[in-house]
């Protein structure tokens, strides 16, 4: 049966025209900063800011932390669960989906409350303890997608096969996960770290509300006091978050495809 | 424990071809065997488990606990009480009602747009093009979101600029604001209609051919088959989504924040605002704020994984 595809197009045009525009007139406002004629002068202020530096170096950073505990503690643990704990799974799988359930600012709000000067940890009192702090709240907000993409990556492989052969040739629990389980989900394992590093690296209200000078407060600041700086720092974190969502795709694409990929 | 037969299962895999056992020996060393691999099970689990307690479900009870006590830490409901002045329930309806305008307009478009590339016959490149701009655009919330808006639609944006040159429309005499729940609701549109995108096409390839093929034997038309099949299928994926969206917009503050500073109130401004300067003069009533928004988007998360449970009796 024929069908006319003039709808469908048109809903796709509709679609297209609302997402590109705000995008090109994004990079249209960016190259007004000289009167007469467009530049990239706006791109050259914020480059050479100092403080762009050291705040994008503090939140990617950050992010790196963030994604290396995020991986140390969510693989043993989706292993572990799916291989010999199956009864924790309900539990473990209820704390991942808790984030999403508790807005980041009611978390962060918890930790200033929690981690205060005069509690049993207090974190917020050093530099240091705040930099953790933020850390393992960001590890808290990515939980969801990484223990997500862990999840995936495991249930692609045979990991009781794996684990028993590497038993066998006598390798214990940590040589097994580092040198069996870890390369064989690895590219899983980096999808939750993009998809982690994308939602880090400009996040506000955490970082604004622990006083940590990073990427997202940057924004904010320049926001409130220049004109066409922010257009130019909405289209380098838009290119930002484009090179960590099109890394996912790339790596999708060596990803193991088995029959439970398929299903998926 | 209920998992004692996976772990004899394994040892006992493990044991078998590897060096011959002394028969003396071998109940122990399967015990052994038994003790060190529920104990590592354990020990992996462990940390995760602990950072969880310690970094979210201690914080946010501790919170929640807050939100019950008045500031000589004494029981009181009188924080719910206070709840009711008149700027935090404003603060509550203006969040509501912009929490659902973008999710009931990013669902409807969002479920056309997927329906338009995922069962309209287009190229295929333009799904797969659709699909990966839909993961950009539904993380790309926050700040930047905030001033692309600012770009586009503030009062020197492009299109405000373009629509008074050309059309002579002026969209500020009019009566929009980008700063305004028209403004916000506009702007929120441009991550949840990625994330519907990307949440409901799974449930719109679950539509199988067949079903389509048989309904037009018996003589239905595209009407009847969407009104009849079609839609019903997808109704608690759609219905689900909306709840996810609901709460994704309900929790939001960087974008509202980057867009208009602490001038609209909605919860999680004021919410900002207090946790920043006490603009409450009562700590304990940020905790019965901030308990009022996990209790929504709570419920609203709830009714998706209901939902979603539902929606996956098709999908087999």
């Amino acid at each position: 049966m024929r069908r006319s595809r003039f709808l469908p197009w048109l809903g796709f045009a509709l679609g297209a025209a609302y997402f590109l525009l705000p995008l090109i007139a994004t990079f249209e406002f960016s190259l007004r900063e000289k009167r007469d004629a467009y530049s990239f002068l706006a791109y050259a202020n914020v480059l050479n800011d100092p403080n762009f530096r050291a705040t994008f170096t503090y939140s990617v950073t950050v992010a790196i932390a963030t994604i290396i505990v995020g991986i140390v503690l969510i693989v043993p643990a989706a292993y572990f669960v799916r291989l010999r704990l199956p009864a924790l799974r309900p539990v473990v799988e209820f704390i991942t989906l808790l984030p999403l359930i508790v807005p980041p600012i009611i978390l962060v709000f918890g930790y200033i409350r929690t981690f205060n000067s005069s509690s049993f940890l207090p974190l917020t009192n050093s530099t240091t303890g705040t930099n953790i702090l933020l850390t393992f709240g960001y590890v808290t907000l990515s939980m969801p997608y990484m223990y997500r993409a862990v999840d995936t990556g495991l249930r692609a492989i045979d990991v009781r096969t794996l684990t028993e052969a590497a038993t066998i040739l006598g390798a214990r629990t940590p040589t097994i996960l580092m040198r069996v389980i870890f390369p064989n989900i690895l590219i899983s394992v980096l999808s939750g770290a993009f998809l982690s590093f994308a939602i880090v690296i400009g996040e506000f209200v955490m970082a604004s509300l622990l006083n940590r000078p990073a990427f997202g407060p940057y924004m904010q600041n320049i926001g409130a006091n220049r004109a066409y700086e922010p257009a130019a720092l909405a289209i380098i974190a838009f290119v930002v978050t484009w090179g960590a969502m099109g890394m996912i795709q790339l790596l999708a694409r060596f990803a193991p495809k088995t029959s439970a990929t398929l299903v998926e | 424990m209920s998992n004692n037969g996976d772990i004899a299962g394994i040892s006992a895999g493990a044991a078998g071809p590897g060096k011959p056992v002394p028969a003396a020996s071998r109940p122990n060393r399967i015990g052994a065997a038994l003790a060190s691999f529920g104990s590592a099970g354990i020990l992996g689990v462990a940390p995760f488990l602990i950072f969880a307690i310690i970094f979210l479900i201690f914080p946010t009870l501790g919170l929640i606990g807050g939100a019950f006590v008045d500031k000589a830490g004494k029981l009181t409901l009188q924080n719910f009480i206070d709840l009711t002045q008149p700027t935090i329930v404003d603060a509550y309806i203006i969040s509501i009602k912009v929490s659902a305008a973008s999710a009931v307009l990013g669902a409807l478009v969002g479920l056309i747009l997927a329906l338009a590339v995922g069962r309209g016959g287009l190229p295929s490149w333009i799904r797969s093009t659709v699909m990966t701009f839909s993961g950009v655009a539904s993380n790309f919330a926050g700040i930047p979101l905030a001033f692309a808006f600012l770009a586009t639609l503030g009062r020197l944006g492009l299109v405000t600029i373009l629509l008074r040159t050309v059309f002579d429309f002026d969209i500020y005499r009019a009566g929009f604001n980008i700063l305004s729940f028209s403004g916000l609701t506009i702007t929120y549109l441009y991550f949840q209609i990625p994330l519907m995108v990307l949440i409901i096409m799974p449930a719109i390839d679950g539509l199988r051919n067949e079903w389509r093929e048989a309904a037009e034997t018996l003589g239905a038309g595209s009407w009847h088959y969407w009104r009849h099949i079609g839609l019903p299928v997808l109704w608690p994926s759609i219905l689900g989504t909306l709840a996810l969206l609901f709460a994704n917009s309900f929790g939001a503050i960087a974008t509202a924040y980057g867009l208009t500073g602490s001038s609209l109130n909605i919860v999680p401004i004021l919410l900002y605002a207090q946790i920043r300067g006490d603009v409450l003069h009562n700590p304990n009533l940020g905790a019965a704020l901030a308990l009022g928004m996990i209790v929504i988007t709570g419920l609203a998360n709830v009714l998706y994984l209901v939902l979603r449970a539902r929606a996956e009796r098709w999908m087999r």
